[in-house]
C-alpha cells in the first residue's frame, strides 16, 4: 500500500449519479481486479473507498456513484485536477478458481467485472455477463463488456431497458459467479449458484485492516472486509450479517 | 540537536509518539508500510478475556472533522493475545509496549492483568475504563470515581508493571476521576477516550451505526482533550498521556505544554497511515522553530 497522488485525465457522467473517472499516476500497487482505492477529499475527514473498474500501466479507471457531498466533490473534480489515494487494498477477484464462470454485477457493481472481465479475457476465459440495473437511466457498461465480445444480458427492475426484472431470472444452472452488487442481490444470487467469489461493500474507516470497522463474520471467522476481502468465497460466506 | 525523548514511569522512549490503541492493530499492518521501530512505543489493540466479534454493521460514520466508530472492542481474547498477537509484534517491533485491557467486571480487569504481567514486551498496562461502545463494561467503570479506584486498587494488586487508567471525557469532572485513580495507586494516566456521539441519516430517518452511539474522535476533539489533559495535570502527580485528535507535531507540543509526558496518536492512523512518521520528523523541526531544546521541558508548563 503506498498514497499515490493522481491527476485527472477524464471525469465523465455515465449514467444516472454515475461517474466514470479516468487517472493518470502509479498503479503499480494494484495486483489484481476487485481491489480498491481509497480516496482524500477535501472538507471530508474519512477517505472514500471506490473498486478499481480498470488499471493499466500509469492509469486507473474508477466509476462511481455519488451519494453525498465527498463523491459530489469528486464528481465536480476537473481535468488537471490532483487526487491523493492509498493504493493496491483489498484482495480483489481470484481468476485461478475460475471454471466456466458467470459474471454477475447489480448497479455501482459493475465496475470491479470490467477489470475482471478484461483480466479473464486474458487467460483465455470468456465468461457470459449479466448485469442488472434499476431502470434504463442507470445503465452503464453494457456496451464495453460487448466490445470485449461477451455476451452481455442486461435486466432492468422496471423493463425500461434490456428484460424485465432480476439478474437472477437469467440464471439457470451456474457452476461459479464472479459477482458484485448489493446485498440483497449478492444473497439472491447466492442462493441460484453452485460457487463463486462475491465482493462486498461496507462503511470503511481505515480501508487497510487495522480498526475493524468492516468486520464481519464467515465460516472462517471474523473477516475484515477491506484487508480480507472485498471478495469473500462462496464456501466462507455467512449470511448473518445482513 | 533537539532532544524529543521523554519518560513514562522509568521507561524511556526515543519520543512521545505513541499509537493509540485499536488504531494500529498489534503493527503488522504498518510494519509493511514503514520502519515501526521509530515509534515511541505501541498501544496495542484493546483485550478483553474472551474473543469478542463487537457490534453490528455499520461500525464507522462520517462528522465534520472527525468520525464516530462502534467497533465493540473486536479482538481475540487475553490468550490469543499473549500467545500469538504480542510475540509476532515483539519479532517487528523491538521496545515496550503499552498493552490495553477492557473488562465487564473487576475480575476481567483483573484476569487480562494478572496474564499480561508475565509478557516481557509489554511495559505499560492501560486499563481501558472508557469504552463507549460497550453495555455493562468500559465507561461504565470509568464514570463512576469510586468504580475507578476499585479496579484500579484490584488490577495494581496483581502486576509489578506501572499501571495507567485510561479515562473517559463523557464525565462532569475529570480531574476527580484522575484523582481516585492516583490514590488508587495508578502509575499514571491516559486520556480521552472517545466522546459519545450520533448521526442520523435523514434519508432512511434512522441512525447511521447499527448501536445508534458510539466514540466521537478526529481533530474536531483536539480542544476538549487538550482542556481535560490540562485540568488532570493540574490535579495529579503521576504522569499524563495525553490524546485525542492529535494530528500533527504542532498539536502534540501543544498537548505537552497542557501537562502531557507523552501522546497517542488515535483516528489520524486511519485517513493517513504515514501520520506517525510525519510527526516524529516533523517535531525536532517545529522545536527548534519555536526555541524548544528538550521537549520534555515543556511538559505542563501553563499555569
Amino acid at each position: 500500500m503506498r498514497e499515490i497522488k493522481f491527476e485527472v485525465a477524464e471525469n465523465k457522467k455515465i449514467a444516472r449519479d454515475i461517474y466514470r473517472m479516468t487517472l493518470i499516476g502509479d498503479t503499480s500497487d494494484i495486483t489484481a481486479p476487485g481491489q480498491f482505492v481509497n480516496i482524500k477529499l477535501p472538507y471530508q475527514y474519512l477517505r472514500r473507498p471506490v473498486s478499481v473498474c480498470d488499471y493499466a500501466d500509469g492509469e486507473l479507471t474508477l466509476i462511481y456513484k455519488t451519494v453525498g457531498a465527498g463523491t459530489k466533490f469528486m464528481s465536480e473534480l476537473s481535468k488537471g485536477s490532483n487526487l491523493l489515494a492509498l493504493t493496491g487494498l483489498g484482495n480483489g477477484y481470484d481468476i485461478a478458481d475460475a471454471k466456466n464462470p458467470v459474471i454477475i454485477g447489480g448497479g455501482v457493481g459493475v465496475p470491479p467485472l470490467y477489470g475482471l472481465a478484461k483480466k479473464l479475457l486474458e487467460h483465455n476465459i470468456k465468461p457470459s455477463v449479466i448485469l442488472g440495473f434499476n431502470s434504463i437511466e442507470d445503465c452503464f457498461y453494457g456496451n464495453e463488456f460487448k466490445a470485449l465480445g461477451f455476451d452481455v444480458k442486461i435486466a432492468t427492475m422496471d423493463g425500461s431497458y434490456g428484460t424485465k426484472g432480476l439478474v437472477t431470472d437469467f440464471i439457470e444452472s451456474c457452476e461459479y459467479a464472479y459477482v458484485c452488487g448489493p446485498v440483497p442481490m449478492l444473497k439472491a444470487v447466492y442462493e441460484k449458484v453452485q460457487d463463486g467469489q462475491f465482493s462486498f461493500e461496507a462503511r470503511m474507516a481505515c480501508g487497510f485492516g487495522v480498526c475493524m470497522g468492516c468486520s464481519i463474520r464467515t465460516k472462517n471467522g471474523f473477516k475484515r472486509i477491506c484487508a480480507d476481502g472485498p471478495v469473500l468465497k462462496y464456501s466462507e460466506i455467512l449470511w448473518e450479517n445482513s | 540537536m533537539v532532544d524529543i525523548t521523554t519518560e513514562l514511569s522509568g521507561l524511556k522512549l526515543d519520543n512521545p509518539v505513541i499509537p493509540a490503541s485499536g488504531t494500529f492493530g498489534y503493527g503488522q499492518e504498518f510494519s509493511k508500510i514503514y520502519d515501526i521501530n521509530i515509534l515511541g512505543s505501541i498501544a496495542v489493540k484493546g483485550t478483553t478475556k474472551n474473543a469478542r466479534f463487537g457490534n453490528e454493521q455499520p461500525r464507522i460514520a462520517e462528522c465534520t472533522s472527525g468520525m464516530i466508530n462502534s467497533v465493540g472492542l473486536q479482538n481475540p481474547g487475553i490468550e490469543r493475545v499473549i500467545s500469538e498477537e504480542l510475540p509476532e509484534l515483539q519479532k517487528i517491533f523491538h521496545k515496550p509496549v503499552i498493552a490495553n485491557i477492557s473488562g465487564f467486571s473487576v475480575e476481567e480487569y483483573v484476569y487480562c492483568a494478572e496474564k499480561i504481567n508475565n509478557v516481557p514486551n509489554v511495559g505499560i498496562i492501560e486499563i481501558n475504563v472508557s469504552c463507549p461502545n460497550v453495555h455493562g463494561g468500559g465507561m461504565a467503570f470509568g464514570s463512576d470515581p469510586q468504580r475507578v479506584a476499585e479496579v484500579t486498587r484490584a488490577v495494581k494488586e496483581v502486576t509489578r508493571k506501572p499501571v495507567y487508567i485510561k479515562l473517559t471525557p463523557n464525565v462532569t469532572d475529570i480531574a476527580e476521576i484522575a484523582v481516585s485513580a492516583e490514590n488508587a495507586g495508578a502509575d499514571g494516566i491516559s486520556l480521552i477516550n472517545t466522546m459519545l456521539g450520533m448521526r442520523i441519516d435523514i434519508k432512511t430517518r434512522r441512525p447511521v451505526i447499527a448501536n445508534k452511539m458510539g466514540g466521537f474522535s478526529g481533530p474536531a476533539i483536539f480542544p476538549v482533550a487538550l482542556r481535560m489533559v490540562y485540568q488532570v495535570h493540574k490535579a495529579v502527580k503521576i504522569p499524563v498521556i495525553g490524546m485525542g485528535g492529535i494530528s500533527c507535531a504542532e498539536d502534540v507540543i501543544e498537548m505537552m505544554m497542557a501537562g502531557a509526558s507523552a501522546v497517542q496518536i488515535g483516528a489520524a492512523n486511519l485517513v493517513d497511515p504515514f501520520i506517525c512518521p510525519k510527526i516524529i520528523h516533523d517535531l525536532p523541526e517545529v522545536c527548534e522553530r519555536i526555541g524548544i531544546h528538550k521537549l520534555s521541558g515543556i511538559i505542563g508548563t501553563i499555569d
